[in-house]
């Protein structure tokens, strides 16, 4: 093994307060990603320090999903969540930069997954806020 | 309060070979504020790995990037490994090793060169890809390829490199080097060259850290970073320390690419003197089970690789977070309150890999 990757399972609630307390350990957030597994999405927070590895893992519903931003804590997650929001259509709330499905300038709107048809807001219209501001 | 405009940067712009667009928001002649957005050539391939067979998703992970191909490949091989349990013999971790220090180099140059076509520099330019050229032909004469090298398999490597073909590139790298410095003494002491980067585009130490940068441009800023100290290929048994500067402005990011090609040739010299004899690939039986987050110093910086397989010969989840998409928060802060006329060089310092963001 290359390194050691532990996984921390955490719910929604409690997302912000331990991104938070990674943020006042000087954790460098490097990357969010998502995977569809059967009908959740299950979001991967991986942080970095002096190169050990931690992740902070959580599932949501893939109907409706929707999120905390941490985009108040780590200014760059508003990339992140910007993009999952156009590949996979989980709202964030408190992004604090909203391209409101606009990060991706793609001819097909969000999102590209192939999630389940409830996910996909009916007025996926390129100009109708998709997550307003908290 | 002067007029506000907003300023479309790209997709099309001279500075950039690859789409990306920038709204600047400008008050005369300073930019105020920069929106970023990606996509216009976004391909979809993280969602090709449930077409595809696990060991022929290779070919398609090397072609995410036209300039890293090759650690893409070989960071895809190491989160399959990872998860199958799979030992690579000694030689194949140090023949990848080579070669992606090798394409290292060729991307510096590559990147020198578009540094220098970007403040108009244009013998500059041509210099820096005459030498790079050179580089390719090294890979292509061990590969077969110049761009896809088409060597990185899971369990090991293709093609081996004898100790003749070892020394003759080590001898190429000797002649490379020598020109390398010749144009690097230009890029570090020129004093219009200097006037174009020293003090432009500072990052500050906090800030590279907590906007998530990466690669030569969290190194800039004085953060000691580099993922091949992890310990992976043969990097753990070659001897090198991370190259870093502290002014976190373009010549701090170009002073940091610069010193890192004569490390990665020290690094392939290294390389060759230890290269063991031996196997280089092994058999891989079975379906990936399990998940590995794959971590790779790219030229750009580090990427990470998310694969979770469920014991099918397609993966679950292929997810790539490549170095550009993380330094483009970087990127947007160094952009506030810049002028206008430097706007191409602070885009071009964290050395933009679009079609590796588009993947």
């Amino acid at each position: 093994m290359i390194e050691e990757q532990p996984i921390i399972p955490v719910t929604p609630d409690q997302l912000v307060a331990a991104v938070q307390a990674l943020r006042n350990e000087n954790w460098r957030l490097v990357q969010i990603g998502v995977t569809f597994i059967g009908d959740v999405f299950e979001v991967n927070y991986s942080f970095d320090r002096d190169l050990r590895f931690r992740n902070l893992r959580l599932q949501v519903a893939a109907t409706a999903a929707r999120l905390p931003s941490v985009s108040g804590i780590y200014w760059c997650a508003f990339l992140y969540e910007n993009e999952i929001h156009d590949l996979f259509g989980i709202a964030f709330d408190g992004l604090v930069l909203d391209f409101k499905g606009h990060l991706y300038q793609t001819t097909k709107p969000f999102p590209f997954a192939s999630v389940p048809v409830s996910v996909i807001p009916t007025t996926a219209a390129p100009a109708t806020p998709a997550n307003p501001p908290a | 309060m002067a007029k506000r405009t907003v300023i479309p940067f790209g997709p099309q712009h001279p500075v950039l070979p690859e789409p990306i667009h920038l709204d600047l928001v400008c008050e005369d002649e300073k930019v105020i504020e920069a929106i970023p957005s990606i996509g216009f050539i976004h391909r979809g391939l993280e969602r090709l790995v449930e077409k595809k067979d696990f060991v022929e998703f290779v070919f398609v992970a090397e072609r995410i990037c036209g300039i890293c191909s090759f650690i893409h490949g070989q960071t895809y091989c190491q989160g399959i490994e990872e998860m199958m349990g799979i030992a690579v013999p000694r030689r194949a971790h140090y023949l990848r090793t080579i070669w992606g220090e090798l394409s290292r180099i060729h991307s510096h140059l590559l990147w020198l060169g578009l540094m220098a076509d970007g403040f108009g520099f244009e013998s500059l330019f041509m210099h820096s890809w005459r030498i790079r050229e050179r580089v390719l032909d090294i890979i292509e004469a061990t590969t077969g390829g110049r761009v896809i090298f088409g060597t990185c398999k899971v369990g090991g490597v293709r093609r081996d490199i004898d100790a003749a073909t070892l020394q003759d590139i080590l001898v190429k790298l000797a002649d490379i080097e020598r020109d390398v410095r010749e144009i690097v003494q230009v890029f570090l002491n020129d004093s219009t060259v200097k006037h174009r980067t020293c003090g432009v585009g500072v990052l500050s130490h906090d800030d590279a850290h907590a906007l998530g940068c990466v690669g030569p441009t969290l190194r800039a800023c004085g953060w000691k970073s580099d993922t091949r100290k992890l310990g992976y290929a043969a990097f753990n048994e070659l001897s090198f320390e991370p190259i870093t500067r502290t002014d976190g402005d373009c010549y701090a990011r170009t002073a940091v690419r610069c010193d890192e090609i004569f490390q990665s040739a020290d690094l392939i010299r290294q390389a060759a003197a230890r290269m063991p004899d031996g196997p280089i690939d092994v058999k891989v039986t079975g379906n990936p089970d399990g998940e590995f987050f794959a971590r790779v110093e790219q030229p750009r910086g580090e990427v990470i690789y998310y694969l979770k397989g469920n014991g099918t010969k397609n993966l679950q989840r292929f997810r790539v977070r490549t170095p550009t998409f993380a330094n483009i928060p970087g990127l947007v802060k160094t952009l506030q309150g810049c002028d206008l006329a430097d706007v191409p060089i602070l885009v071009l310092t964290i050395d933009p890999c679009i079609s590796c963001t588009e993947r």
